[in-house]
């Protein structure tokens, strides 16, 4: 899958940033963020074949469950904490976000949007959304919280965390017109409201 | 195993080396001079970057890879993670296996005769530790005309070692593999490792360790320990899968000779374990366990102890193991994360309990070799030059013991 998330968050980072990047995946975006904005940090993934992709990758990964094991990360030990299309495979995304909010400086959170037009269309027709954002059947799916733009704004607000920049992208642009509608990824940065 | 494998480091040879500098022990007491064994795989670089370091657990030895030229059976206890190809490819680094003091396979030792008397030590011999052995280990090094490891591995009271050694040479080690360990044994542990100790002491033929005198071997004790100790490397799960409850005989006896193969073959390995290996030793190795604890002169702050480590770590733990469960692993990485280290963590879903760090597993010992990939790259030493083969088909010990006995 084409991470169009990952320049974006790039470009939020200042250079020698700590970073924890959630559910990391093969480690791609903690090697680059590293490579590029000289960062430093972790991978947080829970699977085999992840955590070997990620060692591979030259990550520092730890092979952990996000959701059980950020208590054993001090309060603002890092500058990011990046969590990249893994929140709506949360079981409690409430908490991971508060936990985002506790062990981080700021937090980065992208998601599909289940507001995105197409996902609309499906549900209008009767049917669960299947898009490249969300290229799984009902009923084999890692996502069992999906939101749109709107619903993220309100966790935040729930939270305690203050939106610093927030944009919805479709293959890599930003969509700046009726953006909860027309874009499929959305990517947020937040604090936690001083 | 023969010369043609091409996947083994072929015949070891253990060599000796001997150190006239005294060793001041933790203990307080000197080790006026003392030998090291060891073997080497593969071959130092011209810039002797390449070599790492493996420290062995309680009953390991330096025969760590390979086999004995007249003895192809006794294959090195480590030698599917070893050797050209292999997950530690001994076609770039260099392997160096040793075994400590107060060991029992050639290393100066309670066995050893004891210059000052001329004759074993036995009782006599010094209690060392985890950092004794690490300042050992690095004379050696300094013979061998390395200044500074690639990195070293151990699992168990072996991956104490390689953490110790970030410690007390932070910069003479790139990184730590620190495998099913723990930064210091738990209650339960020191337990286990006290009825093992009870259990020679009070064996008659131990002599308060002066048995050698005696022409005696506390055999009895020292089986006893071991069959304990065995039943915690293991999982439940696997012990129950290899040997439920399956009799030697056909009914039962109503009597107190060996009936299930679970007895059979714990008293097996004790008998066998009890023939080679020598009780002072047991005895130290679990002291030695007992009190490795870096962060006691840091008032117990584990992350403020580990402050000094430069090395990179590689560190991991087995979900079956509950010797050294995952929890005590996590700790460590816990404190080496607050201390900003570099580590990479791997909790690996292996069934065998404790032991699994010596078994031949694909996804801990792909993480090891992609691990090692980096360090290569590191230090200039190339690409494997052929993809990384998993080891397949070797024997496991209970396996090795059905086929001795039969089948299970």
């Amino acid at each position: 899958m084409q991470r169009y998330d990952y320049d974006l968050i790039a470009s939020w980072i200042p250079e020698r940033s700590r970073v924890l990047d959630l559910g990391c995946g093969d480690g791609v975006l903690m090697a680059g963020l590293a490579a590029t904005n000289a960062a430093v940090g972790y991978g947080i993934e829970i699977d085999d074949g992840n955590v070997l992709a990620s060692v591979k990758n030259g990550v520092n990964v730890l092979q952990t469950d996000i959701e059980s094991g950020l208590a054993s990360f001090e309060d603002n030990s890092f500058d990011f904490v990046i969590l990249s299309q893994t929140l709506q495979a949360m079981r409690n995304a409430e908490s991971v976000l508060n936990e985002m909010l506790r062990v981080g400086r700021e937090g980065i959170v992208t998601f599909p949007n289940f507001g995105y037009w197409r996902h609309r269309l499906d549900i209008l027709r009767g049917r669960m959304p299947e898009s490249k954002a969300l290229p799984y059947k009902w009923y084999d799916t890692p996502n069992i919280h999906l939101c749109t733009v709107k619903d993220f704004e309100d966790l935040c607000v729930t939270v305690g965390a203050e939106i610093l920049d927030e944009r919805v992208l479709h293959e890599g642009r930003t969509v700046s017109i009726l953006p909860n509608l027309l874009g499929s990824l959305g990517v947020f940065r937040f604090r936690r409201k001083p | 195993m023969s010369d043609l494998d091409p996947r083994s480091v072929g015949a070891a040879v253990a060599q000796r080396a001997g150190f006239l500098e005294p060793l001041i022990l933790k203990a307080g007491k000197t080790l006026a001079s003392y030998e090291l064994v060891y073997e080497t795989y593969g071959k130092l670089n011209a810039d002797r970057s390449n070599a790492i370091l493996v420290c062995h657990a309680l009953s390991g030895s330096h025969h760590v890879a390979g086999f004995y030229a007249d003895d192809p059976k006794k294959v090195g206890w480590w030698d599917n993670l070893i050797g050209p190809g292999k997950a530690i490819d001994t076609d770039r680094f260099f392997v160096i296996g040793v075994n400590n003091i107060g060991g029992c396979h050639g290393s100066t030792g309670p066995a050893s005769i004891d210059r000052a008397t001329g004759k074993p030590y036995g009782a006599a011999f010094p209690v060392v530790t985890v950092e004794d052995w690490v300042v050992s280990q690095a004379r050696l090094m300094d013979r061998l005309g390395i200044t500074k490891l690639a990195g070293a591995i151990g699992g168990s009271l072996g991956g104490m070692q390689a953490l110790q050694w970030t410690l007390t040479f932070p910069d003479r080690i790139g990184h730590a593999f620190v495998i099913a360990a723990a930064p210091r044994l738990s209650t339960q542990n020191i337990a286990f490792n006290d009825v093992a100790r009870q259990a020679i002491v009070s064996d008659p033929d131990f002599h308060g360790g002066n048995f050698y005198a005696h022409k005696a071997v506390p055999a009895r004790g020292l089986k006893l320990a071991r069959m304990l100790g065995h039943i915690t490397y293991l999982s439940e799960d696997m012990l129950m899968e290899k040997f439920g409850r399956v009799l030697k005989r056909s009914e039962l006896g109503f009597n107190y000779d060996v009936e299930f193969e679970i007895e059979s073959y714990l008293r097996y390995q004790g008998d066998k374990f009890a023939q080679v290996f020598d009780a002072n030793t047991y005895l130290l190795m679990t002291k030695a366990l007992d009190y490795f604890d870096p962060a006691k002169e840091s008032g117990g702050n584990l992350a403020r102890a580990l402050s000094a480590a430069r090395a990179g770590f590689f560190v991991a733990s087995f979900k079956s193991d509950w010797r050294f469960p995952p929890q005590r692993s996590r700790e460590l990485v816990k404190a080496l994360v607050a201390s900003k280290k570099a580590v990479t963590y791997a909790e690996i879903d292996a069934p065998h309990g404790h032991d699994a760090f010596l078994l031949d597993d694909a996804r801990y010992h792909q993480l090891i070799a992609a691990y090692v990939d980096n360090i290569a790259t590191e230090i200039g030493v190339g690409d494997r030059a052929a993809p990384l083969q998993l080891a397949k088909g070797e024997i496991e010990e209970m396996s090795a013991y059905a086929s001795e006995r039969g089948g299970a």
